[in-house]
């Protein structure tokens, strides 16, 4: 019994390591061909060189890329936010009549093919006599990023007792000052992970931003282009480079979770 | 939650007089409202938009003018084939499904009772291909597999003949597919697993039941919303997909979402790309209601 449980729990550790190669496999195959000098990769690599990443990292329109992607993915962090934290409550906080179907009806976007959904926004933007720009790139991510925070966060709000905002306005305090000291550092490590998600999902997403950021280009859609057509080796350089960011976020920000996290289980 | 109605904060909170001329919204839909305004603008207004458009002329900009079948018809005339996008996408997203549920099942099982105190940066390990665009993803995938990539440059560096010409291949956007949307059914799958209580399982070997039919018993109809979930999100989004048969598959198969993209640009022919997004739009979300409609969110997520 014992043993065929260690052989199964072997198994499942080689699996998944596995997989795991298999998938940042093609991440570094990009990485490597980033790296590389010639113009077209070729395999084993003959000579090294960091002209691609100076390159890419001088290059202007590159710099504009970067601008887009951010400030698209930082305005959509805020709003997202600060919706999604109502919504998470209205998710898992509260009872109410439209409950049961306002927590299905939320999941949809994220059970949407992107690439309709884009088009879907396009058409609606046209309707509305919309030009598509950077700002009505905001408002897809929105639809697609909003839902998924409301969960992450509702997930965190499961775990709170509600107790404890009774007995903070029982002892006479009232509903701002519950928010802010009970409710709101119970949450943070949702609300946190909630950012992390929405900046990060932003700063990738590709399906939304082709069809609905006009002329306003971002790293992914630059990235597209020039795989279909005029291909350098700024893309792989690009796409590593974009790659990094996002991992140094992610690491930055599991940190500031974690800290937090531990904070409120230290105060709580 | 039967404690959460009792404490709703306004049921505590002293109102000022002449403050309750108006009848408050219960606190729960005053919480919502900002998502639900924001949802039907973003979502629920471009879908109406789609179906206007699948309803007008065909070549057209007649929205909400015209008021036409034309555009179904073309769909479902026989001459025309656009059948085979559709069937491509249904098979290749059905194919993903079982791949996946088979590819995700040991990995999530591992996630909730193997690793331990790995399990968090396992997990993030997983999670953090959804953050890299999937185009740059995909992209890697061709630098391996392309003729003197990374593959056949090996192999040819230590003496074979070479690696295989899997490239712009149906095969190839399968294999992309199973690759981008493995989050979406690893991390349904591993809540579902959270929900198996461990005694059950503990008292169930205890009486002596052997491993398979602990699995099939206790193990599998716990965990299966979850599963569903992971099914049904999987089925969705590969449904939907489109860069995994540009990027890797080199448009040997021609998926569904590509016809409709075709259609909103070269062809300029929203009228008939709405009325095929419709039909995939009826498809796919009458599939997320109706297993939606099984599923106990608050037990899932809240783990009660």
């Amino acid at each position: 019994m014992e043993q065929s449980s260690r052989r199964a729990n072997l198994f499942v550790g080689l699996w998944t390591g596995f997989v795991l190669v298999a998938i940042y496999l093609p991440i570094v195959c990009g990485a490597l061909a980033g790296l590389a000098k010639g113009r077209y990769f070729n395999f084993p690599i003959r000579a090294w060189s960091g002209e691609w990443w100076g390159r890419t990292a001088a290059s202007l329109e590159i710099h504009a890329l970067v601008q887009n992607s951010v400030m698209i993915a930082a305005v959509v962090t805020v709003v997202a936010v600060v919706i999604a934290f109502f919504g998470a409550l209205a998710f898992a906080r509260f009872d109410w009549k439209g409950r049961r179907i306002y927590q299905k009806i939320l999941l949809l976007p994220i059970f949407f093919p992107q690439p309709v959904l884009g088009l879907a926004l396009l058409l609606w933007f046209n309707a509305l006599g919309v030009t598509p720009s950077w700002q009505t790139a905001i408002v897809a991510h929105l639809v697609w990023i909003v839902p998924i925070v409301t969960l992450v966060i509702a997930i965190r709000v499961y775990g709170f007792d509600p107790v404890l905002e009774e007995a903070a306005s029982d002892l006479g305090a009232d509903r701002l000052f519950i928010l802010r000291t009970v409710t709101l550092p119970i949450l943070w490590p949702g609300i946190w992970s909630g950012a992390l998600f929405a900046f990060l999902l932003s700063w990738g997403n590709f399906p939304l931003s082709l069809y609905t950021a006009g002329a306003d280009s971002t790293i992914p859609k630059w990235l597209y282009s020039k795989m279909v057509a005029g291909y350098t080796p700024m893309v792989p350089a690009l796409g590593t480079m974009s790659t990094l960011a996002a991992a140094v976020l992610l690491l930055g920000g599991g940190l500031v979770v974690h800290w937090r996290r531990r904070r409120a289980a230290a105060a709580g | 939650m039967s404690s959460a109605a009792a404490v709703a904060p306004d049921a505590t909170v002293p109102v000022a007089p002449g403050a309750a001329v108006a009848p408050r919204l219960p606190a729960g839909l005053r919480c919502a409202l900002p998502v639900i305004l924001f949802l039907l603008a973003g979502f629920v207004a471009p879908l109406v938009t789609v179906a206007a458009y699948a309803f007008a002329t065909p070549k057209s900009f007649d929205v909400f003018r015209s008021f036409t079948l034309d555009n179904f018809a073309t769909i479902v005339d026989p001459a025309n084939t656009v059948w085979t996008s559709f069937a491509w996408s249904l098979v290749l997203a059905t194919v993903t499904v079982v791949l996946l549920a088979i590819v995700a099942y040991p990995i999530a099982y591992g996630l909730d009772r193997v690793f331990g105190r790995w399990s968090g940066l396992v997990g993030t390990l997983f999670v953090f291909p959804l953050f890299v665009s999937e185009n740059v993803r995909l992209y890697g995938w061709v630098l391996f597999f392309l003729k003197n990539g990374v593959l056949d440059g090996f192999l040819k560096w230590i003496g074979l003949s070479g690696g295989p010409e899997v490239l712009f291949t149906p095969g190839m956007t399968l294999f992309g597919m199973v690759y981008v949307y493995l989050p979406f059914m690893l991390f349904p799958i591993t809540l579902g697993l959270a929900m198996v209580p461990r005694d059950l399982i503990d008292a169930a070997r205890d009486l002596g039941a052997d491993r398979l039919s602990i699995w099939r018993d206790i193990e599998l109809p716990l965990a299966m919303p979850g599963i569903l979930i992971g099914m049904l999100l999987t089925f969705v989004l590969a449904a939907g997909a489109v860069a995994e048969a540009k990027i890797l598959g080199g448009q040997s198969i021609i998926p569904i979402t590509q016809d409709i993209e075709i259609a909103f640009t070269y062809a300029q022919n929203w009228p008939l790309g709405s009325a095929l997004a419709v039909i995939l739009m009826v498809i796919v979300s009458g599939l997320a209601l109706a297993v939606m409609g099984r599923l106990d969110l608050d037990r899932i997520l809240g783990r009660r």
